[in-house]
């Protein structure tokens, strides 16, 4: 109070003189102009949304809810609209290849923050991010022409009920396990980084070897982000299309054999709502069902990795 | 270290021997089974990297050794065909450049306004922006066949109503990419130390101008490594595409985004690599080398860009 009387020049003066000339309607208009571009982002997810649940609300209407999720058989042009082979083929690709990839991908991220030196760091790294860079076209195409013919040289005999056929589930597992191992090497390898340093040095201090150190204390305190990791690769792997499309064939089948041909939810769209399909058709509205709950798997899915990522963050950094 | 220290008395001499070997013995005789599971454990984890490396490394000699006999000049020069033997991928690789060309001039421009946005103007306590972020990062993660559902139900038909055609394809690939794009953007701007704004503010700059002179030039770098990355996933994304109506017989070479019948090279791979019949197999393969050229190109150009302007602050 006391100061408004000493100062040399009102503070109301003061403040009205620093003040703009203009109203600066230019500031204004680009913070408008960016605003949108952000909200883009809400506007693609509602079209989504909108996209998806207009025809399958649609197709609800034709068939039951029940007879969607529950029934067996999957035939659209035999008005069979069990989803369930779909969705197991998709799980036998996914369970199959994640069960490839944890073991790879958790194995080499200790070994790239644990075990590697700077310099071989610094190569693997990256090299092993080439893989999920490379389009999945190549690799499906690999899938065809080297992983099942591989499968069907090496296949011991009549196990689990004899060598994969042209189409098999498995091949398209270890393809799509291959294209998720650098996620979850990845992100594993940055949440074990990002482990303190004294939590390691206290545990070498106590006698702990590299191994104990490794499995005991830094695989624990960077769980979450593992977890996440892994979570982000199941939501990838669910929505592979060109693999499981090349690889794995289009039979809807009711099974998680490996050997067994199947058709993935992916791939159902994929090879149905090419360009000849008409608008309005039952058939068309099946993609959108399909699409539907293929969006709710995945968002899930991200939700956990991004609610898991961000509490490892929050710990540590 | 043990010379420096006399034990005056014999007491004590025996004292600190006892001591010393009690503790040698406690740091070396380490039970032998946990040497050996340690490096079992340690020979495990390096065979799991290099399972991953020799699965890279098939892959890319697989398409080499399959698709080495079609390698030839043909390939980027002729036109698709029936003829296996004169076939090329012309056409699906200017189909292939329009469409990034496009994506990169919505992309850019959307993807750089809404990280700036994000980073220089948002108020990360409001609810909506937080919504924004949760939702971009949310959209990284959407699988690329929901983009092309998009794509054909609301650019193709729907409130757009564009119909089957090239700018179709690099408005749905440009949603896919936009949030890589965004979250590059981000860390770039995000790098940019807060003491080169306040010194722009301070000698009377106003925020856009702050951000337009002195923040974006020095996150261009980063930004642009973001865009060749989401260029480079955009470039080999062929499923949206199959959606949107790319076709996989197109001889005539694209001329207008708004014009139909478009190809891409993935997509034409695709096509080749389902047939059995081994010439077009070949073709597939010869087809996956000139991707993974192209895509090689991009990536080193990328990484070249980064090391060239990378700012340390």
């Amino acid at each position: 109070m006391e100061a408004r009387d000493i100062g040399v020049s009102s503070p109301v003066g003061l403040s009205s003189r620093l003040e703009a000339p203009s109203r600066r309607w230019g500031e204004k208009a680009i913070f408008a102009a960016l605003a949108v571009c952000a909200a883009l982002s809400v506007i693609t997810t509602t079209a989504i949304v909108i996209s998806l649940l207009g025809p399958a609300f649609g197709f609800f209407q034709e068939v039951s809810p029940g007879d969607f999720f529950l029934k067996s058989e999957w035939a659209p042009a035999q008005e069979l609209f069990g989803v369930l082979p779909l969705v197991l083929g998709t799980l036998s690709v996914v369970l199959w290849g994640l069960l490839f990839a944890i073991p790879i991908g958790l194995g080499a991220a200790i070994y790239l923050s644990e075990y590697a030196g700077p310099r071989v760091r610094k190569i693997v790294k990256p090299v092993l991010e080439v893989l999920a860079g490379i389009p999945t076209v190549a690799i499906g195409f690999f899938g065809v022409s080297l992983v099942t013919p591989l499968l069907q040289d090496i296949w011991p005999g009549e196990f689990l009920g004899g060598p994969p056929g042209f189409f098999n589930a498995g091949a398209a597992a270890l393809c799509v396990g291959l294209m998720i191992v650098p996620i979850i090497s990845s992100i594993s390898d940055d949440a074990m980084r990002s482990v303190p340093a004294g939590l390691r040095e206290g545990a070498y201090a106590l006698g702990a070897g590299k191994m104990r150190v490794a499995l005991r204390v830094v695989f624990p305190a960077a769980l979450s982000g593992t977890v996440a990791s892994i979570v982000l690769a199941f939501s990838r792997a669910v929505g592979e299309t060109m693999i499981v499309i090349l690889v794995a064939g289009n039979t809807p089948n009711l099974t998680l054999n490996p050997v067994e041909p199947i058709q993935a939810m992916t791939a159902y769209i994929g090879v149905t709502a090419t360009g000849d399909i008409a608008t309005g058709t039952i058939e068309y509205d099946t993609v959108f069902a399909v699409g539907a709950l293929l969006f709710v798997i995945t968002l899930v899915a991200n939700l956990i990795s991004i609610r898991l990522v961000r509490r490892y963050r929050e710990a540590y950094e | 270290m043990s010379d420096e220290f006399e034990p005056r008395t014999e007491r004590a001499r025996l004292a600190v021997a006892g001591a010393r070997s009690a503790t040698m013995a406690a740091l070396h005789d380490r039970p032998t089974g946990e040497a050996v599971r340690s490096l079992i454990f340690q020979a495990l984890i390096m065979f799991a990297v290099s399972i991953a490396l020799i699965g890279l490394a098939a892959l890319l000699i697989d398409a080499f050794v399959e698709g080495e006999g079609s390698l030839s000049l043909n390939l980027l020069t002729e036109p698709t065909s029936r003829d296996a033997d004169n076939a090329g991928f012309r056409t699906a690789i200017l189909g292939s450049l329009w469409l990034i060309g496009g994506v990169v001039l919505l992309v850019v421009p959307l993807g750089v306004g809404a990280a700036i946005y994000l980073e220089e103007y948002a108020n990360r306590e409001r609810w909506w922006n937080r919504l924004i972020e949760l939702n971009i990062q949310n959209l990284a993660g959407v699988p690329s066949i929901v983009y092309g559902i998009l794509g054909l139900a609301f650019i193709v038909r729907g409130p757009l109503d564009l119909g089957f055609v090239l700018a179709a394809g690099s408005m749905t690939l440009a949603l896919l990419v936009l949030p890589t794009v965004i979250i590059a953007a981000r860390e770039a701007i995000r790098a940019v130390p807060p003491s080169i704004r306040e010194g722009s503010m301070a000698l009377g700059a106003t925020q856009w101008q702050t951000v337009r002179h002195q923040v974006l030039p020095a996150a261009v770098p980063g930004i642009l490594t973001g865009v060749i990355l989401a260029i480079s996933r955009a470039f080999g994304e062929a499923a949206p595409l199959l959606l949107l109506g790319a076709a996989t017989f197109v001889t005539a070479d694209p001329s207008d985004p708004f014009s139909g019948d478009f190809t891409a090279l993935p997509v034409l791979i695709f096509e080749q690599a389902k047939q059995a019949q081994s010439e077009l197999r070949e073709l597939a393969a010869a087809g996956i080398i000139v991707m993974l050229a192209v895509l090689l190109a991009m990536n080193s150009f990328a990484i070249w860009l980064r090391n060239r302007y990378e700012q340390r602050w």
